[in-house]
């Protein structure tokens, strides 16, 4: 079928050339140096701690406001519009990544961005005079979540969907009140769902690219995405293999991944009707 | 005994996002309507000199045009293959899941990594291939959009019934081209089109492989644009999101005219 023919050309060889390139010294033999020289090296450790880091908050940031807030649009009471304002807009949100949200928060938060001139015009207080600065870390998770919080009300909202009505009129019933609900009956029933959501989250934030590059081309924060974007333009390392070999880190850590939410995801479905 | 009223704290969360959506919105359309010369309010000459800019209209054709063509591979590599699957190989649909999903292992960065190593070093591919970003670039993107077309196909297939429409299809006497042309994709149009309209909000922001393998594509140009003019910047900005907006908003209208949800969604980028 054309289908396999297609994929073997455009995802799987070129993927295997990655997997195989990382294992293969300077002069072609095979060889684990490129990898044991990720590990000795500071600045490529450093690059993974930053990168995993930035993922890891920007996960569990994201997936606890991207909680509370559907949650809050979904709970009985906030008017219907609301509840479909919020999911259209996390569809558009979600889908807005790259190069043009770096530049939303350069316009935000950057030197004269418009929140950054009220704090320092209006309420003499300029962010950039106490060490934040919207080119660095701190910029790239705080735009980071503006796509992290929409993918997870959009991944987590059918889970809280599936929280039945009956169960939380059984439980009040039972003389529960909202805390022991929640305690006993939904968290754990939505436990599954939520941390298959956030490792989610976890993967498309160390997988992004655009973003952090476009923010950062200036300070040169070492995320690993940036020092492979680096390597390949050809301005900082001199052996071809250490590209490939940061990137199957890359990929080790995302099938890691992969390997925890296949299993949650199968255990979140475990109560769906 | 469900309340009428809006909770409290669903207030709060509610506004803390619509604050945190909407500032960075608010910001760049009045980073956009600056003057460029003195910084200050009102001026439309940032959206002047970039509709006036010819690069602009050049690399956004481009990009559309990578999008249509990444559509139209996509959905010539899915449709056929999926319906033979539902019709005659259900065994192997785990297996077609299981390949639209690894686009997430492999994102970009990495693909882009393998591809350039692949075409240039390996098989040694001509330039006429690896010059031409609708060879080299559609390539790739048709990858990236395999979860999303894969997933809206796949509910599409899922709500007809592939073996009773085929077989009144043929027992009326229609080969194979006219069963799947005149009986099947009409059947499956919205979902095609909702794979489609996630494919172009993708297609029309990638930034990674255009630009690591040296292509001008609409991206590259905001790119460019931000390191260069700070205000005509933020009006580019505002253009692309407009078109995330209307690919996604065109996915929710067909969706409803349908009358059923295909709207799915995924990690992006």
């Amino acid at each position: 079928m054309p289908f396999f023919a297609y994929t073997l050309v455009f995802l799987f060889l070129p993927a295997a050339t990655v997997m195989v390139g990382a294992f293969q010294g300077a002069t072609g033999g095979y060889t684990f140096d490129n990898v044991t020289e990720i590990a000795q090296t500071a600045s490529l450790r450093h690059a993974y701690k930053e990168s995993i880091e930035i993922s890891l908050v920007t996960a569990l940031l994201g997936g606890l406001l991207g909680f509370l807030i559907a949650y809050a649009a979904i709970r009985d009471g906030t008017p219907n519009w609301i509840r479909s304002a919020f999911a259209t807009f996390s569809g558009v949100a979600a889908n807005f990544g790259g190069i043009p949200l770096a530049f939303a928060f350069i316009a935000t938060l950057g030197t004269i961005g418009i929140v950054t001139q009220f704090l320092a015009n209006q309420l003499h207080w300029n962010p950039y005079f106490h060490g934040f600065t919207i080119f660095g870390k701190t910029g790239v998770e705080l735009a980071y979540l503006y796509f992290q919080i929409p993918l997870m009300i959009l991944v987590i909202a059918p889970a809280i969907d599936g929280l039945r009505q009956e169960w939380s009129e059984a439980s009040s019933n039972l003389g529960a009140n909202r805390l022991q609900f929640w305690r006993h009956i939904g968290l754990p029933v939505l436990f599954p769902s939520l941390l298959g959501a956030m490792i989610l989250l976890f993967g498309n934030a160390f997988a992004a690219y655009a973003t952090a590059y476009s923010l950062t081309s200036g300070t040169g924060l070492p995320l690993v995405p940036i020092l492979i974007g680096a390597d390949l333009s050809g301005n900082v390392y001199t052996n071809p293999h250490e590209g490939q070999a940061l990137a199957f880190g890359m990929f080790v850590v995302l099938a890691a991944m992969m390997l925890f939410y296949i299993p949650l995801q199968r255990r979140a479905t475990r109560w769906s009707r | 005994m469900s309340r009428r009223r809006i909770a409290p704290s669903a207030i709060v969360w509610l506004l803390v996002g619509a604050v945190y959506f909407l500032l960075p919105l608010l910001a760049t359309f009045l980073f956009s309507i600056k003057d460029q010369n003195t910084g200050k309010c009102c001026s439309l000459a940032s959206y002047g000199f970039i509709l006036h800019d010819p690069q602009f209209w050049t690399t956004l054709k481009l990009s559309f045009r990578l999008a249509l063509e990444t559509i139209v591979v996509g959905l010539l590599l899915f449709v056929p293959t999926l319906y033979w699957v539902h019709l005659r190989l259900p065994k192997l649909r785990p297996v077609i899941g299981f390949i639209a999903l690894v686009p997430f292992v492999i994102p970009p960065i990495i693909l882009v990594v393998g591809l350039l190593q692949f075409f240039k070093d390996d098989v040694h591919a001509p330039f006429w291939f690896l010059g031409k970003p609708d060879l080299f670039l559609v390539g790739a993107y048709v990858i990236l959009a395999f979860p999303y077309i894969y997933f809206s196909l796949d509910a599409g297939f899922r709500s007809i019934d592939v073996h009773t429409l085929t077989e009144a299809s043929q027992s009326l006497g229609a080969g194979w081209p006219t069963t799947l042309g005149r009986v099947i994709i009409p059947n499956i149009r919205v979902a095609a089109l909702a794979g489609a309209f996630l494919t172009l909000a993708i297609v029309m922001g990638e930034f990674t492989i255009a630009s690591l393998s040296t292509f001008h594509t609409f991206p590259t140009y905001i790119q460019f644009i931000n390191e260069s003019q700070a205000y005509p910047a933020a009006a580019v900005t505002l253009m692309s999101f407009a078109i995330t907006w209307a690919a996604m908003l065109s996915l929710l209208l067909i969706g409803r005219q349908g009358g059923r949800r295909t709207v799915r969604v995924g990690p992006g980028r």
